[in-house]
């Protein structure tokens, strides 16, 4: 690489890497994230408000686990998807855009319009198998970081470093 | 005063196009060294040593010339240690330093206003804080550099989570927290590195040197060194986000009740947020710690008593110490008060092209759109305009900068050009004039859309406390 051969995003300081999320509704799943080879994420149970599911489809396999946040499996998912899965989907869809979501779980969508269903369809063609429950802690316990962002104080002390990451209007 | 010259208020925008002596002698020293840590340090071939020496040569006439050749030596032959790093860091910001002089001493000549003397800087705070945590936070970066952005894995930058989560709940180190987490997200949304097709070079060059430096004792901290009493003009609100952290901040003048001179001041809010947390609900966890954001919402000065400043003219705002005041139109300010206000100088360490923001009123420009984006036409020369920074959660848009005839911005540089960032603009409607500002939503609205935004923004808080509530403590 040499003298001139950089593209303006390429010198740019603030160039943007990583888009907003886009609003959407957190009732139902409170937290998704496109982390660690998977689309993994939280989903509140419909039937106790106490209950959380841990739910995650992995990237290329799209070997699937869904249990509760205290490691009980979860009875919807045994040997196919479950609704669980099914609305994380939905909503990294939602949060991310369906491109984004298809390309990190390695997607292909042959015919027809790229969304939450075409998704979830596509992988459950190939027959994914169940995966194990073991990544439902590091999960939870990142959903529970996630959510402690809500409860440090904000400042009034100027943070210079900031002018670095510039508000975009584009999204996922 | 309006300056009668077709630039507005810039006196002289022709200044923005020429040529500034020894910038791209700099840069490509920057760009050497950036390049260098594409691929890693941890065995340097040919190119990437050359640099790194490139970078050293640079700093050679300088006080840092010993300790970064030293530095350059042991990295080229794959022997650097933390400290080697931090000293090519140092030497990448010092030259970034002068870049950032150049650039401000051309801007200050083409908007044609006074410059406040410089003061003394003020005693660095904070010594030896947390020093078990910075000094983590030193080696992660250090590992980053030894890998390089090709060499990026998940491990390796989970390795930053740790640091930040144990740095985030404490209020002097949010700086160093929030640029790691930032800077981590980024990475770790890129992983593996070795898959990447493009690579924001500078800016994660930019990221990695700024936060080894801030590891330092010493390197942030620097208390307020004054308070000002008197009148706040609010000019406009700048927004800054990653998916974890916002910031907010208002541009203004400031009227000292003693008669002294006008001043450019800011006054910034900032807080950690959910990733899901955007658009309006940004300004929801801002607007309780900033009463300046409803003035500015409302179109109101502030009077201040005492508020504390720091030599840079950040205010370190408290709410107690403000009362809103008489309206205040912003173009108004921008047309009488903007020109006699000084700009104070920016501290050391924080001397980058990225922290140039100069608030200037732009009048009598053309503005055309097309696929390139916005841009005005000013002084025979097109201005870019950076219509992409202007908050989603507001009334302003590309269309209406476009359609404008007046505007208040930024005046920025990145990626070796001059652009503006909008903060309001004036148009025409039905013969009368018109403002519309990028911040108008900041304290609220009756805007049906921004009502929609509000709701939205105030349900997805409400889901995420209630699920806090439930799960946190246990």
């Amino acid at each position: 690489m040499g003298d001139g051969a950089l593209s303006v995003w390429e010198k740019s300081s603030t160039a943007r890497v990583v888009p907003p999320a886009r609003p959407r509704k957190l009732a139902k799943v409170p937290f998704v994230e496109l982390a660690d080879g998977r689309l993994q994420g939280v989903v509140s149970s419909g039937s106790d408000i106490g209950r959380v599911y841990v739910s995650s489809v992995a990237a290329g396999t799209y070997a699937f686990a869904c249990s509760t946040n205290n490691n009980r499996p979860c009875g919807g998912a045994r040997g196919w998807f479950c609704n669980h899965i099914r609305a994380l989907v939905d909503e990294a869809v939602l949060q991310y855009g369906a491109e984004r979501v298809a390309r990190y779980l390695k997607v292909e969508v042959a015919d027809g319009e790229l969304d939450a269903d075409s998704v979830t369809t596509a992988m459950t063609h190939t027959r994914p198998a169940q995966g194990d429950t073991s990544a439902a802690a590091p999960v939870f316990s990142r959903f529970l970081r996630h959510l402690a962002y809500l409860e440090l104080a904000p400042g009034t002390a100027p943070l210079p470093e900031m002018q670095w990451f510039p508000t975009t209007r584009a999204v996922a | 005063m309006v300056p009668d010259d077709e630039g507005g208020g810039l006196m002289r925008a022709d200044l923005l196009f020429d040529p500034v002596d020894g910038l791209d002698e700099a840069l490509a020293a920057v760009d050497a060294f950036d390049a260098a840590l594409v691929a890693g340090l941890l065995r340097p071939q040919p190119g990437q040593a050359a640099g790194v020496v490139e970078l050293a040569d640079a700093v050679a006439g300088t006080p840092l010339a010993a300790r970064v050749a030293e530095a350059a030596d042991k990295t080229v032959a794959g022997a650097a240690g933390e400290d080697h790093f931090v000293a090519l860091a140092a030497a990448r910001a010092a030259l970034l330093g002068s870049v950032h002089d150049a650039l401000t001493a051309r801007v200050t000549e083409a908007v044609g206003r006074p410059v406040a003397e410089e003061a003394a800087p003020a005693g660095a705070g904070g010594v030896d804080h947390a020093a078990n945590l910075l000094a983590a936070a030193r080696s992660w970066l250090s590992d980053l550099a030894r890998a390089g952005w090709q060499g990026i894995d998940h491990e390796l930058v989970g390795g930053a989570a740790p640091v930040v989560s144990a740095m985030l709940p404490d209020p002097a180190l949010r700086r160093q927290a929030t640029l790691l987490d930032g800077f981590a997200a980024e990475l770790a949304a890129s992983c593996p590195g070795a898959t990447l097709e493009r690579i924001p070079v500078r800016r994660w060059a930019d990221l990695w040197s700024r936060a080894l430096l801030l590891t330092l004792p010493g390197a942030t901290g620097a208390p307020a060194a004054d308070t000002a009493t008197g009148r706040l003009l609010p000019l406009g609100i700048d927004v800054q986000e990653h998916a974890t952290a916002v910031q907010a901040q208002v541009h203004a003048v400031f009227e000292p009740a003693d008669g002294g001179a006008p001043r450019l001041v800011r006054a910034a809010a900032s807080a950690p947020k959910p990733d899901t947390v955007v658009g309006a609900g940004l300004w929801q966890l801002l607007r309780p710690h900033l009463s300046l954001l409803t003035a500015v919402s409302e179109g109101r000065a502030m009077d201040l008593d005492a508020m504390p400043v720091t030599a840079e003219g950040d205010l370190i705002w408290d709410d107690a110490r403000a009362r809103t005041g008489e309206p205040a139109d912003c173009l108004a300010t921008a047309r009488v008060a903007l020109p006699t206000a000084a700009a104070a100088a920016t501290a050391p360490l924080d001397r980058h092209p990225a922290r140039i923001a100069a608030p200037v009123l732009l009048e009598g420009y053309e503005a055309e759109q097309d696929d390139d984006g916005v841009a005005f036409r000013i002084a025979g020369h097109r201005l870019p305009v950076d219509t992409d920074r202007i908050p989603a959660a507001g009334p302003l848009t590309a269309e209406a900068v476009a359609a404008s005839g007046a505007c208040i911005a930024l005046l920025r540089w990145d990626a070796g050009e001059f652009h503006v960032q909008p903060l309001a603009v004036e148009r025409t409607v039905r013969k009368k004039a018109v403002a519309v500002h990028a911040g108008a939503w900041a304290g609220g609205t009756t805007d049906k859309a921004g009502v929609r935004a509000e709701k939205a923004a105030t349900g997805a808080v409400d889901a995420l406390r209630e699920r806090a509530g439930r799960l946190l403590r246990k």
